[in-house]
Parts: structure tokens; sequence; C-alpha cells
């Protein structure tokens, strides 16, 4: 095994550790989903406004997410450590 | 690209979702690609063209005592749709901004489920959705520093200890809204690869519709509708709604 291979497979390893990060969005998100389907129960009225809010809220919690996955992305395809 | 792929096992299997060359150009001594994303970008932007042109014609020749057609119907229903999400979020300004959003919603939807149609979609290349971030950027800057002229820049400095806080945090607002929209288009198009990779040839024609259902239609939907949202918000926490 050469190093080169050494560091592809460590590359790899390590994208799958960067996709723990789609852990905590996880949680925000059904969070979010919880208290927007509690608060239309509630309030069945406001229906669209608690969709578009908790959408909207959603969208900001995944971002972490969506670093982790960019970070996945850069080392099995973009190979910053050759 | 391609070697990395073969290298991880991944052409091998059929997984297929790179960003491929397809024509090579020298340009003033630089050679630069043509590739896939420009294809579905003069795709999209040629059908949103047509479209445009169409209902042009036809809105022009319409009567308004007369029934309206069919596609008159749904171009108003969703005109309407787009102006009351507008006016739900920008209130007072949203006459000044309608036209902008719009476009840039139609854009981005067109963009995100192009992945129906075989093409690979453009707004899974970061250089896309990143121009799409600084547009945005200088439109809230440019409606910031019209609205509140000096203020715009002596309001960073407001608790003095927290300036370097401020500044970081306005130029990461495009950096974060590029990323949201790449990085979701871009998931979807690498787990719709994947799968295609995955099943067996036969397999291929009728079970990914499901996903694709997801992955391109709800996922882009959202994704357009977030990032008009936010772009909104954004400009709107510049200039004020009252």
């Amino acid at each position: 095994m050469s190093g080169q291979d050494f560091i592809y497979g460590m590359s790899a390893v390590g994208a799958g550790l960067a996709m723990i990060a789609g852990l905590g969005p996880g949680i925000g998100q059904g969070i979010a989903a919880g208290h927007a389907a509690a608060a239309v129960g509630r309030n069945p009225g406001a229906k669209s406004d608690v969709t578009s809010t908790m959408l909207l809220g959603q969208a900001v919690a995944e971002t972490t997410g969506l670093y982790g996955f960019a970070v996945a992305i850069i080392l099995m395809f973009v190979k910053p450590f050759n | 690209m391609q070697t990395d792929l073969v290298r991880l096992g991944l052409l091998d299997s059929g997984a297929d979702f790179s960003i491929k060359y397809l024509h090579e150009v020298n340009l003033f001594g630089q050679t630069v690609y043509l590739t896939t994303t420009h294809v579905g970008l003069l795709v999209v932007t040629l059908v949103l063209v047509i479209l445009a042109i169409i209902v042009n014609k036809k809105i022009a020749k319409s009567k308004p005592e007369d029934t309206p057609g069919m596609l008159v119907n749904v171009i108003e229903m969703a005109i309407e749709m787009l102006d009351n999400m507008v006016k739900g979020t920008m209130g007072i300004n949203a006459r000044r901004f309608r036209n902008w959003i719009s476009t840039i919603f139609m854009f981005v939807l067109l963009c995100n489920i192009s992945g129906l149609f075989g093409l690979r979609p453009p707004t899974a290349d970061y250089g896309i959705t990143f121009a799409l971030g600084v547009i945005t950027f200088c439109i809230i800057h440019y409606n910031g520093i019209k609205a509140n002229r000096t203020g715009h820049f002596t309001s960073l400095f407001k608790p003095v200890l927290l300036s370097p806080i401020n500044i970081i945090g306005e130029f990461a607002v495009p950096l974060s809204l590029s990323l949201r929209l790449f990085g979701n288009v871009m998931s979807g198009t690498v787990m719709m690869g994947l799968i295609y990779g995955l099943l067996p040839p036969p397999i291929t024609t009728g079970i990914p519709s499901v996903l694709h259902v997801y992955f391109d239609l709800f996922s882009g939907c959202i994704q357009a509708y977030v990032f008009c949202m936010l772009s909104m918000v954004y400009i709107s926490d510049k200039i004020g709604t009252e």
C-alpha cells in the first residue's frame, strides 16, 4: 500500500466522519416540525403562516449539516491533501 | 474527476454525478471548457424566454370581457401566488422587488427540477449559486445604502465591541445563501447518481421515480422558496418595512 492510497482511504473515512454533522440538523428540524404541528393543532387558522415560518427556520438549521456535506464532497473529489 | 471516480470504484458501477467537460475552448490564451452546467443553463434560460414570449402574446391578445384560456389562467394564478409571497414578507416595498424575486424564483425552480428532464441541475454547480449569492449581496447593500445613507455603515459599529462579528456576519450572508442551495441540490444529485449506479438496469426505469419526486420536485421547490424568502428577509431587514 503506497502513501497515496493511504491518503485516499483516510479521505474517505474523513468524509464519512464529516457526515456525522447530519445528526444536529435532523434533531433540530424534528423539534421545529413538532412545535409547528403543536401550533397548528392549537390554532388551525394560522396553518400557512406556521408552515412558512417552520420551513424558513428548518432551512436555516439545515445549513450546518450542509457545511459537513460540503466538507465531505471536498474530501472525496477535490482532494486537498495530495 | 473521471480518473478519481474510477479509483473510487464509482464509475465502474455506473454512478455518475460529476460535471462533464463537453467541449474545449481557447479564450485569450486560457483553456476553458463548456460543461453540462452551461447546457443546463442554456436550456433553462431558453425555456423561460420562450414561455415569457408566448405568455406576453396571449395576454396582449386577450380581452377583459372574455373568459381566460387555460394558459392565461395558470399564469395568473402563479403571478398572484408570487405577489402574495412578496407582499407577505416585504410589506410596502413589495412593488419594487416583486419582479426581481419572481424572476429569481422561477429561474431557481426550473434549475432545480431540470434533473427530472435528464439534465444535470445547473444549481448543483457552486459557480451558479455563488453568483446568485453575490447578486443578492449587492442588492441588499445597494438598497441599504439607498435607504439609510451613512447610517448603513455606522449601524455596523453600534456596539463597538461587536463590530468584527457584525462585519463577518454581513459577508457570511451570500456564502450561507449559496452553500445552502448548492448543498441541497448537490446532495439530491449525488443520491440519485448513487441509486442509479446501485440498481441493475431493468429496475432503474420505474423505482427511482419515487425518489425523483422527493429529491428533485419537493426539495427543489422548498429550496427555491427558501432562497427567495431569505433574500427578501435580508433586504427588508436593511430597508425597514414601515
